[in-house]
Parts: C-alpha cells; sequence; structure tokens
C-alpha cells in the first residue's frame, strides 16, 4: 500500500520535473529566437553610438551628401564629403549588376527550364560552389589577373578601375542571383506549363509568355538582392578599384567605394576621433541602405506570395 | 508512312526552341567559364609554392618567405569560436521558428531581422565588432572579438538551414511522439533534433567555409597583420588566412610572385573543400532519407 503512494508519487514527481523542463526549454528557444532581433537592433545601436558624435561636430548635410571632398586628414580643413564614394560605390555596383543580370538570369532559366535533370544539378551545385569563394580571394584575383588583362586589352595605364571591380563584382553576384532567380522561376506552378503546353505552346514561347511574367518578382527581388551584395561587398571593391577618390567619367577611371573607405582608413584613426566617428557614420549610411534594399526585395517577394 | 507529318511553323517552332536552348546554355556556360578559368591559374600558378613546409612554418624576412602556419592556426581557432557562439544561438532560433512560433507579426520581425542581418555589409560587422566587442564589452582585439563578430554574421545561416531541415521532419513524427504522452521538449530533443541533425550538420559545415573566408570583420577585431607567434589565449590577437592574403597582396613590398597565390589557393582550397563536403554530405543525405 505504503510502496502503492510511493510509486504515484515517483511518477508525479517525474511528470512535473518534465513540464517543468518543457516550460523553461520553451523559454530558451524563445531566447534563442530573438536573437536575430538582438542582433540587428544592437548593430544599429552600436554603430550609432560610435558615430554618434559626428553628426554633433563636423557633420553638415550639404557637405556629407553634395561634396566630393574626402578629405579627413587634412591638417586645417579637413572635409568629409561622400559624394565621389557614393559615385563610386554606384558606378562599380550598376556596372555589376549590368553585367550580372542576363547572364544569371540566363543560367537560372536554363536551369531551371531546359537542363537535362543529371546536368541540372551539376550545374547547380557548381553554381554554389562559385557563390562560395571569398571576397578576399576576388580581390586578389582582380589585382594580379585582370589588371593586366584590362591594361593590355583596352591600352589604358591602370587596370585598377570601374571595369575591373564592376567585373569581378559581378562574378560574385551573379552566382547568388542565378540562385535565387532559380528558385522564383521553380516557385512557378506546373500547372501554368502544363496549361500553356497543352495549348499548343512551345517551351520558348512559355518560358517568355508564361513563366517570366508569373516570376517577376522574384526575379526583380534577386536582381535587388545583387544590388545589395554589390553595395555591401568590401575587400573586392577595396582592391580592384583602384581606390582613388574620383566622380569617374568614364569606365577605365578609378574610384573609391564607402565600404573600402572605411576598411582602408578605420585602422588609422583614434578611437573617438572626427575622422573614426565619420567613418561610423559611413556605416550607419551603409546599413540603412542595404536595410532599405533588404527590405523592398522582401516585400516584392510577399507581393507574389499574396496573389 | 507517319500519322503527322510537320508543317513548315512546327518546324519553325522546333527550330526557334532549340536555338532558344542554346542561347540559354551558352550563357550558363559564359558565367560558369571565366571562373574555372580563373581558377585553374590559381590553381597553376599557387601549387609550386605549397609544400608541406609552406603549410606548417612560420613567415620570415617580413612576410616574403618561410610559410603559413600561424595564419592557417589562427583561422582555425577563430572558426571554431564562431561555431561556439553562434550554433548553439542559431539551433535555438530554429527551433523556436520550427516549433514554437505562431504565425504572428512577432514572428515576421523575427523573419524580417534574418533576412536584413544576412544582407548587412561585412564592413558594418566589423564596425559593430569593434564597437561592441572590442570597446564595450573591452575584449580588446583579440581572438574572442572577432570570433563574436564572425558569430552575428553568420547566425542568419546557420538559423536558415536549421529550420529548413527541423521542418523537412514530418509532422506526423512529432503527432507519433505527443500522443505517447512526451512533452513538446521531449518531442523535439528525442524525435525532431535527432531526425534533422544531418542537416544541420550540413548547415555548420557550410558556416564554417563562409567564416574562414571573411576578411573585413576581423581586419580589426581580432586578426593582425603579422604576429611572429601563436596566440596564447582569447584575448590575443592573431593572424587569419584571409587577412594574410590581402596583406601579402597588397601591403607588403618585395613579396616573390608566387607567394601570394600560394596563400590564395590554400584559402580556396579550404573554403571550397568544405563547400563540396557539405553538398555531399547534403545529397548522400537526400538520398537515405526515411521519409
Amino acid at each position: 500500500m505504503s510502496s502503492d503512494t510511493n510509486q504515484n508519487r515517483d511518477v508525479s514527481d517525474a511528470l512535473t520535473k518534465d513540464w517543468w523542463i518543457d516550460k523553461a526549454m520553451a523559454v530558451v528557444m524563445w531566447v534563442g529566437g530573438i536573437s536575430a532581433i538582438v542582433a540587428i537592433v544592437g548593430i544599429f545601436i552600436f554603430i550609432t553610438k560610435e558615430g554618434a558624435g559626428f553628426f554633433g561636430s563636423a557633420f553638415e548635410v550639404e557637405e556629407f551628401l553634395g561634396s566630393p571632398l574626402w578629405r579627413p586628414t587634412s591638417e586645417e580643413n579637413p572635409t568629409y564629403g561622400t559624394l565621389a564614394l557614393i559615385a563610386g560605390t554606384a558606378s562599380v555596383t550598376g556596372f555589376a549588376v549590368l553585367m550580372a543580370v542576363p547572364f544569371s538570369f540566363g543560367a537560372a532559366i536554363y536551369i531551371s527550364e531546359f537542363a537535362p535533370p543529371k546536368t541540372k544539378e551539376t550545374l547547380k551545385v557548381l553554381v554554389e560552389l562559385l557563390a562560395a569563394i571569398p571576397s578576399v580571394v576576388w580581390g586578389f584575383i582582380g589585382l594580379t589577373i585582370m589588371n593586366p588583362l584590362i591594361i593590355e586589352v583596352f591600352e589604358v595605364p591602370v587596370g585598377l578601375n570601374v571595369l575591373n571591380a564592376g567585373i569581378i563584382l559581378g562574378l560574385m553576384a551573379a552566382p547568388i542571383m542565378c540562385t535565387i532567380a532559380e528558385d522564383a522561376l521553380k516557385a512557378v506552378p506546373d500547372k501554368y506549363r502544363e496549361g500553356a503546353e497543352a495549348l499548343g505552346a512551345t517551351k520558348w514561347q512559355v518560358v517568355f509568355r508564361v513563366i517570366l511574367p508569373a516570376s517577376k518578382n522574384g526575379l526583380m527581388a534577386a536582381a535587388l538582392l545583387g544590388v545589395g551584395r554589390g553595395f555591401g561587398e568590401t575587400m573586392a571593391v577595396l582592391m580592384a578599384s583602384g581606390h582613388s577618390i574620383n566622380m569617374p567619367d568614364s569606365p577605365f577611371d578609378s574610384v573609391r567605394a564607402l565600404t573600402a573607405t572605411i576598411a582602408a582608413e578605420l585602422g588609422e584613426t583614434a578611437n573617438g576621433s572626427e575622422h573614426y566617428q565619420a567613418l561610423f557614420t559611413l556605416g550607419i549610411l551603409l546599413f540603412v541602405v542595404t536595410f532599405i534594399i533588404n527590405l523592398s526585395a522582401d516585400l516584392v517577394v510577399r507581393g507574389i506570395r499574396k496573389k | 508512312m507517319s500519322l503527322f507529318t510537320a508543317t513548315e511553323l512546327n518546324e519553325k517552332n522546333a527550330r526557334t526552341q532549340r536555338w532558344v536552348g542554346r542561347l540559354f546554355g551558352a550563357m550558363t556556360v559564359t558565367l560558369i567559364t571565366p571562373v574555372i578559368i580563373v581558377l585553374a591559374m590559381l590553381v597553376v600558378r599557387g601549387s609550386p609554392s605549397i609544400s608541406w613546409a609552406f603549410l606548417t612554418e612560420d613567415p620570415i624576412n617580413g612576410m616574403t618567405a618561410g610559410g603559413i602556419f600561424p595564419a592557417l592556426f589562427g583561422t582555425v581557432c577563430i572558426v571554431i569560436g564562431a561555431l561556439i557562439a553562434s550554433v548553439p544561438a542559431g539551433v535555438a532560433a530554429a527551433v523556436y521558428l520550427s516549433e514554437y512560433a505562431p504565425d504572428n507579426w512577432f514572428t515576421r520581425v523575427i523573419n524580417l531581422a534574418i533576412i536584413n542581418l544576412a544582407g548587412v555589409p561585412s564592413i558594418v560587422h566589423a564596425l559593430f565588432g569593434v564597437g561592441a566587442f572590442v570597446l564595450f564589452f573591452d575584449f580588446g582585439t583579440s581572438i574572442l572579438a572577432a570570433s563574436l563578430t564572425l558569430a552575428v554574421m553568420t547566425l542568419p545561416v546557420v538559423i536558415v538551414s536549421t529550420r529548413e531541415s527541423l521542418q523537412a521532419v514530418p509532422q506526423s513524427y512529432r503527432d507519433a511522439c505527443m500522443s505517447m504522452g512526451a512533452t513538446k521538449w521531449q518531442t523535439i530533443w528525442g524525435v525532431v533534433l535527432p531526425n534533422a541533425i544531418s542537416g544541420i550538420l550540413t548547415g555548420v559545415i557550410l558556416e564554417v567555409s563562409r567564416t574562414a573566408g571573411e576578411t573585413a570583420p576581423i581586419m580589426f577585431t581580432g586578426a593582425a597583420f603579422f604576429l611572429p607567434f601563436l596566440p596564447q589565449s582569447v584575448y590575443d590577437q592573431t593572424m587569419a588566412m584571409s587577412l594574410h592574403l590581402f596583406v601579402v597582396a597588397t601591403q607588403v613590398p618585395n613579396v616573390p610572385h608566387d607567394l601570394p597565390y600560394g596563400v590564395a589557393l590554400v584559402l580556396i582550397g579550404m573554403v571550397l573543400v568544405m563547400n563540396s563536403v557539405s553538398i555531399a554530405f547534403r545529397m548522400y543525405l537526400r538520398g537515405r532519407r526515411k521519409w
């Protein structure tokens, strides 16, 4: 009799323990769940904290966004104009996306619609491997292989320029854009294809008249993410763009990007100095712009889901 | 005598279709070929400098000769540190999103945070690492600060891949376990995670390769240009492969021509081998999945 009660108590103790573990782990998982929010808010808070002093001292909106003169180390009159840096980033990114979009979308269409199954698998693996090459290696390729190639082919004095960085960045962004575009094409329901083919459409008619219109949001998101990638890329642009402050007029001009400026100058500034704070302000600018790009890509994709 | 004779229109359509297929095929080839050529060039120029001594000796003469051992060692330390920090957090986040999270605005905010975290430029992560780990938490420029910076950066990779493999476990597995009287956590720990572990590992390997190649986030948080000795604790700086490549390629005068190619080849070899292992692992698992 007494042993029976004990046993019951053991069972109910075990159940209570399991119940408590269950509740505790639910909380632990929730804490893990908000880690991404903590990280993104933390990033914003800490770069703002370090850069905030700049807004109280040397910051002038007109100079910051309107002047091409980035001279933070000038002794008598340091200026912090980012126009040339923005132009550098924009020209390189624009060039890269213009190059990468047709090829990566073409490849995505081939992989998704035309390739036989075996080829498809191989190509997908290859594209995935290409996306994994580190950016410092791409920069090295720009420096050592593209540079002499551009000098020789176009007969220009310097091969580190918009063209070089644009090609390198295009090659970097293409695999990612191709993967996302391929996902977008794959998301088009098979019944669309079957319906069109049953009406007698040929494969290319299906692609151009049915699949591309149906997946245009996904493709736009892919292009946007490519832009975001190019915008935020640091090492490759630092090494391949020539890194000289310039408003570019031709693809053969050397430029300097926002990201590269931070990477090159942060090591030489004293903590808390005006220059240091200015670099963090560049970081805030980069953060805000990529945030907007990613958000709009997400909204564009959500647009298709709703439909 | 065939039942169906192709009309001129049929033939024209078939021709167009062949050409369009070839056009897209050619675009795919154009996308991949230059990269293959470039990789081949790296292998050709880099392989002469790679030897056992290159991998196991210290750099000498201002990094113009000798090996890369401290950089290799440092990269391994930083990667391990990043894994220790990001894998538990990332897996917990994925478990929450896949098993617990209701479909409401809060979950959408988490998903948005993950997407945006994945898109933050690497140099902004570096600024964050300097502001938060180096200065605010006062770790100094150290392996610890560099690892944590990279952990934050690769968190989305772990979350997304883990969530995918958790969601691939059939709902009936969970239902069966819960109907035996198990609690939710017992179901997750005993049934869902063991069935998803291989997918999680695939994501972790992918994260390793991503972490090993990053340069910008560790430049100011823990990686040193040149350190002739190995780090003694997590509060020390260290050399790293990716930064070492940047340094020998751009910052050091009179580097012998082949040396940077050797460093690049080792780095890219590490990354691509990890990636191939991850892909092979995934394919093998897809073949023997139980559901």
